[in-house]
């Protein structure tokens, strides 16, 4: 995903003079091509992310279209007031990218997850929140998110996402996507777990599940249409997240449900807690409730 | 800046106004208001800051922060006196059918630059804007307040840090010295001393002033060094020109009874037809 968001801005900054990178000293290697060819349009503001955002917006207040990138859990955490009064409520046209979803530096621990920050960052107005699942989701949502006046958080995983699309898929904010059709239970995930939940959605149709998935990929504004189509011609509905099951994913389609009016058997499958344990990220995943055998097992639960 | 007096007497209408509005509006930060009064009447009167009150998003204007939100009936004054809204309009601040409230607000009011009231937010910003100005070729100038207190803020000293490694020398930095932060003296609390020091081992041209005099004021306001940013550190009275609020922490919101009201309204020159 990282490559696909590098590649793809380096392209956008190429074409348009307007698009700035700005990073939190993250990224070194990745960035060496922004200095050799764009030298004027990158900009490495050190340690200080909330001097990145601020600045972020000051430039964005003359026209710039800065993409302000680093590790999502410093973005969200450390400089939640800086997105929430200098580019949300000024309405800066400032991207907003996180890299490391969830628990995918996951031997480098807790301090490096981003599995809360959801949590405060959909509740701000103003703020378009993407969570692509695949390489080339990143590049749409990354030209979309330019496309797009106003601010973006763009939450990427990490570079080893598989591509679970073909050439010929669109990419529109705020419509999730139907990856696997089904009619016995509907999976509603986004960004690096999709891949997860189709997996498990395969292994559960070998048991005679049908399980619907949905990428969910724009996590505000959440596309209600499509879990309402799913709560009608599906019942069941699980949401997947590398992300606490408060504030999160989950919540959201909670909400959703809740309003709808209709009583249908729900379940949040995400983190509890802080994240535990350390090893790879499949390993971290089963550590923390979300591994493939814990989704399908939560699958045949509320199947059954 | 031909004729000093007339400046003199900008100032004081500006006091005028900022007591005028925490009338109507039944409160509001007017030691922090008067504590740099002088300095922004002549940041706009003086003839420093390039604007046009009839063309708010001009592309060559210099741009003022007040990342001391607080102080905005001091800003909201200026602003009304410079022409960008009618001055009948600060005679609501706060209530149900105004657009000012008690922090300033972008795209609401004309020629507030940014939202502000957070502190520690309008550096780092404005360093966006010295930036972009620098990549775009455009000679425009940035100007922001800072409060003194506010420089405890962590984020201030992080565009401390990011300024001069951008050679940001389109910037410039005041910071409303008056010792006073909102419950005591500064040094009781976290003392910033040596300020000026400080800002200098960071970096920038640092000028010290008195910031009532408007003279030292403007030609701080006009210095510039190249390559550096330059930090304007204006020796200031809290609550200045009116006596019982001057250098008093009580004053930084509370309002006027009615035996203090007569001497204010003498002192600053309001009558009671001023306030009606």
């Amino acid at each position: 995903m990282r490559t696909a968001y590098l590649d793809t801005l380096y392209d956008l900054a190429h074409k348009d003079s307007r698009v700035y990178a700005l990073i939190s000293d993250n990224g070194a290697i990745v960035y060496d091509k922004y200095r050799k060819d764009l030298a004027d349009q990158y900009l490495n503001f050190g340690i200080s992310e909330a001097n990145m955002l601020g600045a972020a917006a000051g430039m964005a207040s003359c026209g710039k279209i800065p993409y302000a990138y680093t590790i999502g859990a410093f973005l969200a955490y450390r400089a939640y007031e800086f997105i929430r009064n200098d580019i949300c409520l000024q309405k800066q046209n400032v991207k907003i990218v996180g890299t490391g979803a969830g628990e995918v530096y996951s031997a480098l621990g807790p301090t490096h997850h981003a599995t809360e920050d959801l949590g405060g960052l959909q509740s701000l107005p103003n703020l378009t929140i993407l969570c692509p699942a695949s390489p080339m989701e990143v590049k749409k949502a990354t030209v979309a998110a330019y496309h797009l006046e106003g601010p973006v958080y763009l939450r990427l995983g990490t570079n080893k996402e598989p591509e679970i699309y073909t050439d010929d898929y669109t990419f529109e904010v705020g419509k999730g996507v139907t990856v696997k059709e089904g009619d016995d239970v509907t999976l509603i995930s986004f960004g690096s777990m999709v891949k997860d939940v189709l997996e498990a959605a395969c292994l559960l149709s070998q048991d005679g599940i049908q399980a619907r998935v949905i990428n969910m990929h724009t996590m505000k504004p959440l596309d209600r249409e499509l879990i309402l189509q799913a709560i009608e011609e599906t019942g069941k509905i699980i949401t997947i997240e590398d992300h606490n099951i408060i504030g999160g994913l989950g919540s959201a389609v909670a909400g959703v449900i809740a309003e709808s009016g209709r009583g249908v058997k729900f379940k949040r499958l995400g983190l509890k807690g802080f994240s535990n344990g350390y090893g790879t990220y499949e390993q971290v995943k089963n550590k923390n409730g979300i591994g493939l055998k814990q989704i399908c097992d939560e699958v045949k639960t509320i199947v059954r | 800046m031909d004729n000093l007096e007339e400046l003199k007497k900008i100032s004081a209408d500006i006091r005028k106004t900022i007591y005028t509005i925490a009338h109507h509006a039944g409160g509001g930060h007017m030691g922090s208001a008067y504590s740099m009064a002088d300095i922004i009447s002549v940041l706009y009167f003086g003839d420093v800051l390039r604007y046009d009150a009839s063309n708010p998003d001009w592309n060559k204007r210099d741009r003022f922060i007040l990342s001391k939100g607080h102080a905005c009936y001091a800003l909201y004054a200026v602003l009304a006196k410079a022409g960008y809204f009618d001055e009948e309009e600060l005679l609501h601040v706060g209530q149900d059918d105004s657009k000012f409230g008690g922090h300033p607000k972008i795209h609401d009011i004309p020629g507030v630059e940014a939202s502000t009231g957070a502190l520690g937010h309008g550096l780092s910003f404005s360093i966006g804007i010295a930036y972009a100005n620098k990549a775009d070729g455009n000679d425009s100038h940035v100007y922001v307040i800072l409060g003194d207190g506010e420089c405890q803020e962590g984020s201030v000293w992080e565009g401390a840090l990011s300024a001069p490694s951008l050679q940001l020398d389109n910037l410039t930095v005041l910071i409303d010295h008056n010792k006073l932060q909102a419950m005591d003296r500064l040094e009781n609390i976290v003392s910033m001393a040596p300020l000026a020091d400080k800002w200098k081992s960071f970096g920038w041209n640092v000028i010290e002033i008195d910031g009532h005099n408007h003279l030292e004021i403007r030609k701080a306001l006009l210095a510039r060094a190249t390559g550096k940013p330059t930090l304007i550190i204006a020796n200031t009275v809290k609550g200045k020109g009116v006596s019982f609020m001057e250098n008093t922490p009580i004053w930084h919101y509370r309002m006027p009874n009615e035996q203090e009201l007569p001497i204010l309204m003498e002192e600053l020159g309001l009558s009671k037809e001023d306030l009606e």
